[in-house]
């Protein structure tokens, strides 16, 4: 069953085309990921699935509700979804135990409030007020309150903006471990390799269409595009594309009686299919 | 399947979070409960004279400073702090839970109404103590008091809330709203006493609230016998309430109508 079906979206601002006929289906359980440059038609997209603006244009189905549905209807639906948006820097003058317990009064099945504190990893700052958290603490803060409500589906929108790199991989756990609790995830990002991570399967928008969609490891080819073999060969570095770097790598192993000296090979990375993708579409 | 709670409940509670969230901002507490005490103690020390046999102007002050502390503690502040909380993305985040819009608008009006109970409490209390303010004793006087709070204090809610769509950002809200509540005070008859001004401007401010919660304020705390010297020659009850509840009613109709969750 999918919990997110769209048809023929569209929606314009003036003369600005932002979504020229999107189609989109999300399966329970899964992880997507929308990937698309500034401008891509991305952000009104997600904001149209969310409820916060309307379309033009096409249906939309989530968890069989309109998002443009209002009244009473409307907090049935939201009392099902969670959403963390972007950057908030809100309610300073509450302390993170406040604001959690707060909002878990929201809804009418909300998740443990010390579970949600833990699994988001700030235990430690329960007590503390909301301004004097850093900016990961903060993100993390979002995310409790996104998923406070026990969300059958949850919007994440750029959710690592600004995390180091060690903070990121305890975020993308938290997120596997969502998942894995059955919340399905729709994840917009602007990094390829947390997309990679994560996502079940991610779909590419441009210029308010979707492009492709389909599985990160699969996306524009890649599985099955050439392969770059790079070695050391005297004092140069040298490097072939082939379809069949199994066969080159022998064959440089025989050459080189065994290991071949610096042998890397490679495919392109989701960032480099991605870039290709975008860039042709603008041309 | 638990029942999702009601607006009601949710906006009680969204009021007792607004209060804790208040009271945790210093400068904003002492600012808006102390300022009329301070303008009291200004105003009250500069003015010695009586204005009318047996009426001194500290009394006819207090009235015009609860009238303009509810203009002030709703009205004024809620069209420069919910921009704010727009442009932190605090309102979209709410708007995204199955939280209605009227528990936010209840959460604010308990908080306005709050903080209106706590200053005119500090305000009377200084005016008895230091500048001999009489307190009203007859029970009609005080059953007019507590209606005249309760309502202007609701009205300056939802105004607030219905202006807050009009300032574009919380940077330039203070801006906006500034300027016309100090206008208003001054055709009001806060500062001066109503009826020494131009009636030009005494017909522009019979428009607005304000005007009639001061006369109002001044039925309470001034003698019988000044009513003569109102502009209608009487305290013009009944017509007070009536023009209130006709601007509660423009500000629920545009706070739910027109409500902005989001900067654009």
């Amino acid at each position: 069953m999918s919990l997110i079906e769209v048809k023929g979206l569209k929606k314009s601002y003036g003369n600005v085309h932002a979504v020229r006929g999107v189609d989109l289906s999300i399966a329970q359980g899964e992880i997507f990921s929308l990937l698309g440059p500034n401008g891509a038609g991305k952000t009104t997209t997600v904001e149209i699935l969310e409820g916060f603006r309307t379309r033009d244009a096409g249906s939309v189905s989530v968890l069989g509700f309109d998002p443009q549905t209002r009244g009473n209807e409307s907090r049935i639906w939201r009392n099902r979804i969670g959403i963390v948006l972007q950057s908030s820097s809100d309610a300073g003058d509450l302390t993170v135990i406040e604001t959690i317990k707060h909002f878990s009064g929201y809804y009418s099945n909300p998740r443990n409030v010390d579970e949600v504190i833990h699994s988001v990893g700030l235990k430690e700052k329960e007590d503390a007020l909301i301004r004097n958290l850093s900016g990961g603490q903060r993100r993390r803060l979002d995310v409790a309150l996104g998923i406070i409500g026990n969300p059958e589906l949850l919007f994440l929108d750029e959710p690592t903006t600004g995390f180091d790199p060690e903070a990121r991989r305890a975020f993308w756990a938290l997120i596997q471990q969502l998942r894995t609790d059955g919340t399905s995830i729709l994840l917009t990002t602007h990094y390829l390799d947390e997309a990679e991570a994560l996502a079940d399967r991610v779909a590419v928008i441009n210029n308010g269409v979707i492009i492709e969609v389909s599985t990160p490891a699969e996306l524009g080819g890649r599985a099955t595009s050439q392969a770059t073999v790079q070695w050391r060969d005297g004092d140069a570095i040298k490097f072939e594309k082939t379809d069949n770097p199994t066969a080159l790598v022998s064959s440089l192993s025989a050459r080189f009686n065994g290991e071949v000296p610096e042998l890397i090979v490679t495919r392109p990375s989701l960032e480099d299919i991605y870039l290709e993708m975008i860039g042709g579409a603008n041309e | 399947m638990n029942k999702i709670p009601c607006a009601l409940q949710l906006g009680i509670r969204r009021g007792g979070l607004e209060i804790r969230q208040f009271a945790r901002q210093r400068e904003s507490v002492v600012f808006t409960l102390l300022f009329p005490v301070i303008l009291l103690a200004i105003f009250g020390s500069v003015f010695k004279d009586t204005i009318a046999p047996g009426v001194t102007f500290s009394q006819y002050f207090v009235a015009g400073m609860i009238a303009s502390g509810l203009v002030n503690t709703g009205f004024q502040a809620l069209a420069i702090t919910i921009p704010m909380e727009r442009d932190f993305g605090a309102l979209k985040r709410l708007r995204g839970t199955p939280m209605p819009a009227s528990s936010y608008f209840i959460g604010k009006a308990i908080l306005i109404f709050a903080s209106m109970v706590v200053q005119i409490l500090l305000l009377l209390g200084f005016g008895v103590l230091f500048f001999g303010l009489e307190m009203p004793t007859d029970p009609g006087k005080c059953l007019t008091f507590a209606w005249l709070v309760l309502l202007g204090s609701a009205c300056s809610t939802a105004l607030g809330i219905a202006f807050s769509i009009v300032p574009k950002s919380g940077r330039g809200a203070s801006a906006v709203v500034s300027p016309i509540v100090i206008i208003l005070q001054f055709f009001s008859g806060v500062f001066f006493v109503f009826t020494q001004l131009p009636s030009w401007m005494q017909q522009v401010a019979a428009i607005f609230p304000l005007k009639w919660l001061t006369q109002g304020m001044r039925s309470v705390f001034l003698p019988d016998s000044f009513a003569t010297q109102e502009v209608a020659k009487s305290w013009e009850t009944e017509r007070t309430a009536v023009i209130l509840l006709v601007w509660l009613a423009i500000g629920i109709f545009f706070s739910v109508r027109k409500f902005k969750w989001d900067r654009d």
